[in-house]
């Protein structure tokens, strides 16, 4: 530890630290701009200014940069010497020759890191009387909007497109203050972390355009913490409400998950909230096809209730619904009757808990992912199907550059010299895959295969590690040599990572990511694992167990069932449609709890609305095996959508059984029901948590208009929605300090209004949040089981598909908002060249494809990244069939 | 080998001859080319290191940094990076300098010779010429005596049976100032924009693409062959011997500005500035009295008519509160506008700054404004004190290179000098207060 002054008090900090970091976590307001705490320092803006004395007796000093300058023992700082104070004033001033005074009509106002900033420096009055620069702005797709004009050069904007997150088509143009930050041309930003540029830029440069469409300002919007429903990562944000619609999606802060960014996905994938075709009250159909007419809550409840109590009735979960709602489902309708809403999913969640659970790799978080030093990527093309964990790969390589600059004694946080050390040597990177990755670039090397032949290469690795283990025979020189190498980069790394998931459908390449694990285990070094299942709550839906859909639709063709219940589930994506429709045909009552207008719903006869993620709570259990809450931001108006949980509560209640009244008492349930779910209880505070007696306001202290934004329809102020499932109240009155941090709704400070205040509820930038970082691992991992048995080998059939992805299309809820959408290629089927050839079919030409009794258009895209014979297809895709693992596709005739 | 031949006075131009096509490689070895190479490839690298710090060589490009020293920070031996690279600062931009351009169009083989000597002192096998865009024909010459060199073997692989193998490339530069900041022209030359890095790490331990680098002025490699063919001791007499100047060698000192011949001569360093403006460049035009001068380029103080005998070293300028700088004089006259060239220099300056920090960034186009207010007599009272805070803000410490700093040296010494021309701006058209 280092002994430093700053304005004359002691403090014991780390040296290795930068004045900066170190100021903030004292509590002390040190403005900055081009400081990022996940991308240090480059010393650009000259904001941090200090002033430095060589002893005790300097009192001249002079100015330092904060953020440039270490924390050497014995350092003597001033924050509020007058040079400072003059230095820190006067760049504010310098930045405001140029930027507009806008802020009334500027998206960033109330929220903006500049206008904080020029608070904190105290410069008010303007001497600069000559005319700005101005600048054309450009279109840079659905996402982004951008106004030059306001922009202060931090060059924040770049270096987390370029640097950190690895984009190529944002860039500074121009010198001297005619710097300009843009595209080339106007486009769309091609990055799929593009979104963060709206948090990154400390100004109204890069907003966010959906919510600038339809803008709010931050001190109106109602908002709670919630967890991001598309994919397994379990990032953490902050949606935000305003007039029943969400206005925008937030990065909430998570030290060992998102940290500081989330992707585009994530920040724009929930438009489909808003949809106005969304189910608005229950409605019942006399048959299928029939028109439908409403029914109240109660009709509805009692409806359900007789079907279920008539017999022959079986529920249908989700791996997209939360743990409640799906054990909802269960208790209403017996373990028996109650089937996961997977089907090939479902066996390979069970099994990547099972390796999970025994050990011996310990799990690895966002964090971990990012740091560790060797990575093996199994089968996934991480940046279509779990973005966020992709740019945490794509930091892990910078390992050994920190390794270099350690050696140099350069900080870690000094950017720009710790890259110039680097240069373009990664730590070990290896990704095994179908088809090219985002990632490919920073690999040492790529291996393509079908998934039966990665698994084969995987067991080559095993060999390698452990020779008591079977060779994989068969396999070229090459991919033998590739075994060697990966099985000695592995071995000779201290933190050695195995990235593996459900993406590819095969259960071999799940139980070679565990074999590695154990060979790497009983050769003495600790590999870290990660396996990422398919949706945001694959983990919660297997951990409450119930067969697959396959049994369902057995028991349904076997004539079995009158009734049956789908809860927020859209079979037509998880089964093929002749199969699905056939079933359909076998029962006497189709049931859809759902937040959304599906094709099965069309089906329905009796449709429940339910809430949407951002208009109900409950749990999710991510990739790591972490139970998060996530809660209710607003009450949907003219709409009767409760969770799909309240109507089981509901149903069960007509029925004079018990499944509680609030979520607490459902949670509490399901996690008596089984000890691995005991942990979900301490996800998050229960409702009745209170700080001096007062609840967690929803709205921010400013929020505006209370009494006025009814007062088209009713001049009463309407009586506030009350919260019997959580802390939260839907008012802008209770405690604002010492928030639990599950329950953060806004990060706020006095004088910090933007985003980021988030150092005021951190005891360490990039640590934990304040009172540990938020959910509950469910699985701690065992010393490490037995050794899974050699993969099968299986010959290529001619056209057997292997599953792609799309970040904009692949997940249900993101692909309905109409942001995402623009951002979503047409239909596809990509082959080699050579097979393309064989074929007669030529790049770009639209196909009518036939698999599995189905026909669908889509455009032939070549790519000789992909192995020869084989065909990718997107799946989940709009356009697309459902189709099973290893289907094999045929050319049906030309397209329209 | 050619016999050795009389130590010259003024080494770095005795091959030169104006107004003709520089010597070819059999010429310019008859007027004792290569011998420093061949001297140094005898020696130990280190000995070549050791041999240029006690000759007291610095840096000619305007910082003065012993260019040994430089050279010593190097890591050398078989633990070090094999792979180190030597540059030359050819980007010549500072206004009113124009000494590279005389060195490498009137002999660019001296400068080649320097440059593999620097490269076997440090043990690289790479060099690169960064040479300012407009310096087409020093471009022609320089490509032509690479290419004698290789066919000569004097570049290449195993340079005169030495073991020693150097290349040598020459890069153009696409046109910025501030690639005349070592690592900007570093980060130029890597392909990446023209911003300063921040140091540490310094270019010795990573430089260019990360690797062990010199970067070295145009004009400080040429003095090398010569310090390694005639000795330290010889260096170090060519200045204390005639003008007793603590710095070795001689100096290419020049002079801008109304003066009757201006132009660029040799002399040894620490001649006075009495005697380079009066002597080499005539003294002032007719009628015109010498009110200042800034004596290193565009980005040095101004000194006055008080000061025209201070001699032109290192120290001597320090002490009289400038800066040595390239050398070479910019003269200001008593009818020349002291705030149209202000304006002038600051326009340069502003356009100039490559826009990675606040204060140059946008400092330097306000202070433009201001002073074309001033030269249009429109300025506020009130502008005077905001020029001088300014200087202050925008000077060394404060900003990320020292561009701004250097930008604001004219102006600094301007404001403590000649304060009567400010005030005197001020408000001439009835706008003032």
């Amino acid at each position: 530890m280092a002994r430093i002054w700053i304005d004359g008090r002691e403090y014991e900090v780390d040296p290795r630290r930068n004045l900066l970091e170190v100021a903030l976590e004292q509590g002390i307001d040190l403005p900055y701009f081009c400081w990022h705490p996940a991308m240090g320092s480059v010393g650009a803006c000259r904001q941090c200014a200090v002033t430095q004395f060589r002893d005790e007796n300097d009192t001249q000093g002079r100015v330092v940069m904060a953020c440039m300058t270490p924390c050497a023992d014995n350092s003597r700082f001033a924050v509020e010497h007058a040079d400072a104070v003059e230095m820190r004033e006067a760049v504010i001033e310098l930045l405001m020759t140029n930027h507009p005074h806008d802020c009334p009509v500027c998206e960033e106002g109330g929220q903006c890191h500049l206008q904080d900033m020029t608070v904190m420096t105290g410069h008010n009055y303007r001497r600069y009387r000559y005319t700005k620069r101005t600048h054309r702005n450009q279109d840079l797709g659905p996402f982004i909007g951008h106004e030059m004009n306001r922009c202060i050069a931090c060059y924040r904007c770049v270096r987390f497109y370029r640097e950190y997150a690895g984009g190529t088509d944002l860039n500074v143009f121009g010198a001297h203050n005619h710097v300009y930050f843009g595209r080339e041309a106007d486009g769309t930003l091609e990055s799929p972390f593009s979104g963060n540029l709206v948090e990154v830029c400390p100004t109204g440069v890069f907003t966010d355009k959906p919510y600038g469409e339809s803008y709010t300002r931050k001190w109106d919007l109602q908002q709670a913490p919630s967890v991001c429903h598309h994919c397994a990562v379990g990032c953490n944000i902050l949606p935000g409400e305003r007039y029943g619609r969400i206005k925008r999606v937030e990065n909430r802060y998570h030290g060992a998950l998102n940290g500081y960014f989330l992707c585009d996905r994530g920040r724009y994938g929930y438009q489909y909230v808003n949809d106005e075709a969304r189910p608005r009250e229950a409605t019942g159909r006399s048959a299928p096809g029939a028109s439908e007419h409403a029914l109240s809550a109660d009709k509805a409840a009692q409806g359900l209730a007789a079907w279920i109590d008539a017999g022959r009735v079986i529920g249908i979960g989700s791996p997209r619904a939360s743990l409640e709602a799906n054990y909802a489902l269960r208790e209403l309708l017996g373990a028996s009757n109650f089937y996961r809403g997977t089907r090939e999913d479902a066996a390979l969640d069970t099994l990547a808990l099972s390796i999970l659970a025994a050990g011996p790799a310990r799990i690895a978080s966002v964090r971990d992912i990012e740091q560790a030093d060797a990575v093996l990527v199994l089968g996934e093309d991480l940046l279509q199907t779990s973005a966020r964990i992709a740019l945490a790969v794509r930091q892990s390589v910078r390992q050994r550059g920190f390794a270099l600059a350690d050696a140099a004694h350069v900080p870690r946080w000094q950017d720009h010299s710790v890259r110039l050390m680097a240069q373009t040597q990664n730590s070990p990177l290896y990704v095994l895959s179908a088809a090219p990755t985002g990632l490919d670039e920073l690999a040492r090397r790529c291996h393509r295969g079908r998934p039966e032949d990665l698994a084969q290469l995987a067991q080559a690795i095993v060999h390698q590690l452990d020779h008591a283990q079977p060779r994989a025979p068969g396999i070229d020189d090459d991919t033998l040599h590739l075994a060697h190498e990966i099985a000695e980069v592995l071995v000779a790394a201290e933190r050695p990572l195995i990235i593996g998931g459900s993406s590819t459908g095969s259960a071999a390449l799940l139980q070679a990511a565990a074999n590695i694990c154990i060979a790497l285990h009983r050769r003495q070094r600790s590999p870290s694992i990660a396996l990422l299942p398919a949706e945001c709550n694959s983990y919660g839906s297997a951990l409450l167990g119930g067969d697959d859909l396959d049994a369902a639709l057995a028991r349904i063709e076997a004539g079995e069932v009158d009734t049956l219940v789908v809860l927020e589930n859209n079979l037509y994506r998880r089964l093929p449609a002749p199969r699905l429709d056939a079933a359909l045909t076998r029962i006497q009552h189709l049931v859809v709890i759902d937040a959304l207008a599906t094709p099965l719903g069309a089906h329905a006869h009796l449709q429940l609305p339910a809430a949407a993620f951002a208009e109900a709570d409950g749990t999710l259990v991510n990739f790591e095996g972490r139970a998060q809450r996530y809660f209710q931001v607003f009450v949907p108006q003219d709409a009767q959508r409760p969770a799909s949980w309240r109507w089981l509560q509901r149903t069960a209640a007509v029925l004079g059984r018990d499944l509680g009244n609030t979520l607490d008492e459902l949670t509490a349930a399901c996690a008596a029901s089984d000890p691995a779910l005991a942990g979900i209880v301490a996800a998050a505070p229960g409702h009745d948590f209170r700080i001096a007696g007062q609840r967690i306001p929803r709205q921010p202290h400013r929020y505006s208009g209370r009494t006025a934004m009814n007062a088209a329809r009713d001049i009463h102020e309407p009586q506030p929605p009350q919260d019997v499932d959580s802390p939260l109240a839907f008012s802008m009155e209770g405690a604002r300090v010492g928030l639990p941090p599950a329950e953060i709704p806004i990060f706020w400070a006095p004088r910090w209004n933007s985003g980021q205040s988030l150092s005021k509820f951190q005891d360490e930038i990039n640590g934990p949040l304040r009172g540990g970082d938020p959910g509950v691992r469910l699985i701690e991992p065992g010393q490490g089981g037995a050794y899974f048995d050699r993969p099968p080998r299986s010959e290529v059939r001619p056209l057997q598909t292997v599953w792609l992805y799309e970040l904009f299309g692949s997940e249900e809820l993101s692909a309905r908002g109409a942001a995402i959408a623009e951002r979503m290629p047409q239909p596809y089927v990509v082959l080699h060249p050579d097979t393309a050839a064989e074929l007669g079919l030529a790049d770009g030409d639209r196909h009518q494809w036939a698999a599995e009794g189905q026909q669908w258009e889509a455009q032939l895209r070549v790519d000789p990244g992909l192995p020869v014979g084989i065909a990718g297809i997107p799946r989940g895709m709009p356009g697309m069939p459902t189709l099973g693992v290893g289907a094999v596709i045929g050319v049906a005739g030309a397209g329209a | 080998m050619t016999a050795r031949q009389s130590p010259p006075q003024r080494p770095l131009t005795a091959r030169i001859r104006p107004e003709h096509e520089p010597f070819g490689l059999a010429d310019y070895e008859r007027h004792g080319g290569f011998q420093g190479l061949r001297a140094a490839l005898k020696m130990g690298p280190q000995d070549v290191t050791g041999l240029v710090k006690s000759a007291g060589l610095r840096g000619r490009g305007g910082a003065g940094f012993p260019t040994g020293v430089k050279w010593g920070l190097v890591p050398m031996g078989p633990d070090a990076p094999k792979q180190k690279y030597i540059v030359a600062n050819g980007d010549e931009m500072e206004p009113g300098t124009f000494k590279d351009r005389l060195l490498l169009e009137g002999d660019p083989l001296q400068f080649i010779e320097g440059m593999i000597i620097g490269g076997y002192a440090i043990g690289a096998s790479i060099g690169y010429v960064f040479l300012r865009a407009e310096y087409v024909l020093a471009a022609e010459r320089l490509k032509a005596a690479i290419a004698e060199c290789h066919a000569r073997k004097l570049l290449g692989r195993n340079i005169l049976g030495s073991g020693f193998d150097f290349d040598l490339y020459l890069h153009t530069s696409a046109g910025r100032y501030i690639c005349g900041e070592e690592t900007a022209l570093l980060n130029s030359l890597e392909g990446k924009r023209a911003v300063p890095r921040s140091k540490p790490p310094f270019p010795a331990t990573a430089g260019l693409f990360g690797k062990p680098t010199v970067v070295n002025n145009i004009e400080t490699l040429c003095n090398v062959p010569h310090i390694v063919h005639y000795g330290a001791d010889w260096y170090a007499e060519l200045s204390s011997g005639t003008t007793g100047s603590k710095d070795g060698g001689t100096k290419l000192y020049g002079a801008s500005g109304k003066v009757k011949h201006p132009g660029c001569w040799e002399l040894p360093m620490g001649t006075t500035v009495r005697e380079i403006v009066d002597d080499h460049a005539g003294g002032m035009r007719e009628g015109l009295k010498l009110r200042g001068f800034l004596p290193g380029g565009a980005s040095t103080d101004f000194l006055t008519a008080e000061h025209l005998d201070v001699p032109m070293d290192y120290e001597h300028i320090a002490q009289a509160g400038s800066r040595m700088g390239t050398g070479l004089l910019i003269v200001l006259d008593d009818r020349t506008p002291l705030m149209a060239m202000l304006r002038n220099l600051e326009t340069f300056f502003a356009r100039e700054s490559c826009g990675w920090c606040t204060p140059c960034r946008d400092g330097l186009p306000w202070t433009e404004r201001i002073l074309a207010d001033f030269e249009a007599g429109r300025a506020r009272a009130s502008d005077i004190e905001l020029l001088r805070q300014q200087t202050r803000l925008l000077g060394p410490g404060r900003t990320f290179c020292p561009h701004a700093p250097g930008a604001m040296e004219p102006l600094q010494s301007a404001l403590k000098y000649f304060p009567d021309d400010f005030s005197a701006a001020v408000g001439r058209d009835g706008a003032g207060g």
